[in-house]
């Protein structure tokens, strides 16, 4: 069903994948990306390899992706979706906790640092939550995604689709320094995120 | 059971195919020089392309009707995708372009199925042309306005309207041709491809004179003129195969291939408008959909529209 909507998904809108994607090596990375459409998850994973598919997961919104049966189906059974809490937790619960957990076991993430999709196709802060996961998990990869186009094929409020071609862009492996500040770590990973935007042109 | 004309054309084509094959590889095999070599390189992907692309075409022929106008609907959609994606669009246009995408398509070329002439010629000059407009100012984006509307409209007549009467060379009429117009559409084909073809060579041996250099510097006045005189004799030699005579079959071959030289002018001048090269790369040597149908835009509904004046009851 995945590798069905996978494929729709790319026969709309092309989704060819360019730049180097190492995964070689069985490790579990982060992949984070822009964030413009509801289609950006699927079309990064339908864009790498295929043999590291099935070891990558998405992280979705509870309270967008779980807020409805439709919604909670698709993202819960169809896409295997990690959902997190988006809203400021209770004491004791942690939202991080979901992805640490697949990083664990091996399996790597999509995550969309902006926290929510951009209206206009601009690239937002990064909230915090890139700099946690990286503190906790250190030998974890955080490779940038720039997605191209997507925001044009579905945007922020509209229902149908229009297939504009797009394209999904896999920069360098980046690695947190050793106490590197959580203000330097996120500006970094967002200033390597907004150069593929550069190179993909 | 086939037609003998069709066969004769098929037949043509095969030779044409394989000679371009041929010499593609022989280059790669003699040439001393990189440039020659990148060169052979470079004609063996773009033959490669050719062979898929005419045994599409030749297969969808044979097949029939429908499948022909499924065929360039397909392409439609497909280049005005390209155009679309290299086109600055906004937000406000989203409606339109779902529209445009999903309803005028179809639309248009199930007009062109049912023959309907009259609402195949006028859907996306008139109804389109109202629409969009009118969509893209609903949406509230008043910015570029007259920019954004008239990128979709001609985004329409270009990969749609114009491409449609391709596939409408089957509807028509013509007194003592029944039931032969997939041969009429296979000619004006041969003609357009042949013409750019010829060009290019005629243009590569002895061009010296560029005839546009600030749109597209590769064409000159030599291989313009090599393609439409080579076009007009194959035009003539294969008239015994249309429902013209001679004389006529070499002029409107002429005529497509002047078109032809047009529509690739006017694309190219598109291009560079946008900053690009090509328009996508989905066919290796040869660019995106939109690069290959460039010359057709212009040939197709001008030998439609004479045919239609001069043979049609």
């Amino acid at each position: 069903m995945r590798w069905v909507c996978a494929m729709l998904v790319r026969l709309l809108v092309g989704g060819t994948s360019r730049g180097h994607v190492a995964c070689d090596e069985d490790r579990p990375r982060v992949y984070y990306a822009n964030h413009t459409s509801n289609l950006d998850a699927i079309v990064v994973w339908s864009a790498l390899p295929i043999h590291c598919r099935s070891r990558c997961r998405f992280v979705a919104a509870r309270d967008y992706w779980g807020r409805d049966p439709i919604r909670r189906w698709l993202s819960c059974r169809v896409f295997r979706a990690v959902l997190i809490n988006r809203r400021r937790p209770c004491k004791g619960d942690y939202p991080l906790a979901p992805m640490l957990d697949c990083l664990e076991q091996g399996e790597s993430i999509v995550i969309f640092p902006e926290g929510t999709r951009s209206a206009d196709g601009d690239t937002g802060e990064f909230r915090p939550g890139l700099w946690h996961l990286a503190k906790r998990s250190e030998d974890v990869q955080f490779i940038p995604v720039w997605i191209e186009n997507l925001s044009r094929v579905l945007p922020k409020g509209e229902f149908l689709p229009v297939p504009v071609l797009s394209a999904v862009t896999f920069g360098e492996p980046i690695h947190m320094q050793p106490n590197e500040s959580r203000e330097a770590f996120l500006h970094r990973t967002r200033e390597a995120l907004v150069t593929l935007r550069g190179n993909a042109a | 059971m086939m037609d003998p004309r069709m066969l004769t054309l098929l037949g043509v084509v095969t030779i044409a195919l394989i000679a371009g094959s041929a010499i593609g590889e022989l280059m790669r095999f003699t040439a001393r020089s990189d440039r020659g070599r990148a060169f052979g390189d470079n004609l063996r992907s773009r033959m490669l392309s050719w062979w898929i692309m005419a045994a599409i075409f030749i297969i969808s022929i044979l097949i029939g009707g429908t499948t022909t106008v499924i065929l360039f609907a397909l392409s439609s959609f497909l280049a005005f995708r390209e155009f679309i994606t290299l086109s600055a669009t906004r937000r406000g246009d989203h409606r339109a372009l779902f529209w445009a995408f999903f309803v005028i398509i179809p639309l248009q070329y199930i007009f062109v199925a049912r023959a309907n002439h009259e609402m195949f010629t006028i859907l996306i000059p008139v109804f389109a042309f109202l629409m969009i407009p009118a969509r893209i100012a609903a949406a509230g984006d008043t910015g570029e306005f007259v920019g954004r509307m008239s990128r979709i409209q001609w985004g329409l007549m270009v990969c749609v309207y114009f491409v449609s009467h391709v596939p409408a060379l089957l509807t028509l009429e013509i007194a003592g041709y029944d039931g032969s117009n997939a041969i009429l559409l296979f000619f004006f084909i041969l003609i357009v491809q042949m013409n750019d073809v010829m060009q290019y060579v005629v243009g590569s041996l002895i061009g010296r004179t560029p005839i546009a250099p600030t749109v597209s510097p590769n064409k000159t006045v030599e291989g313009m003129i090599g393609g439409v005189v080579s076009s007009a004799a194959i035009g003539a030699a294969l008239a015994w195969a249309t429902p013209f005579s001679v004389i006529p079959a070499a002029c409107l071959a002429m005529a497509i291939a002047w078109m032809g030289f047009l529509g690739d002018i006017k694309m190219s001048a598109v291009k560079r408008d946008i900053g690009v090269k090509d328009y996508a790369a989905t066919l290796p040597g040869h660019g995106g959909v939109l690069d290959r149908l460039d010359s057709l835009t212009f040939a197709a509904p001008l030998f439609f529209h004479v045919v239609r004046y001069f043979y049609v009851m």
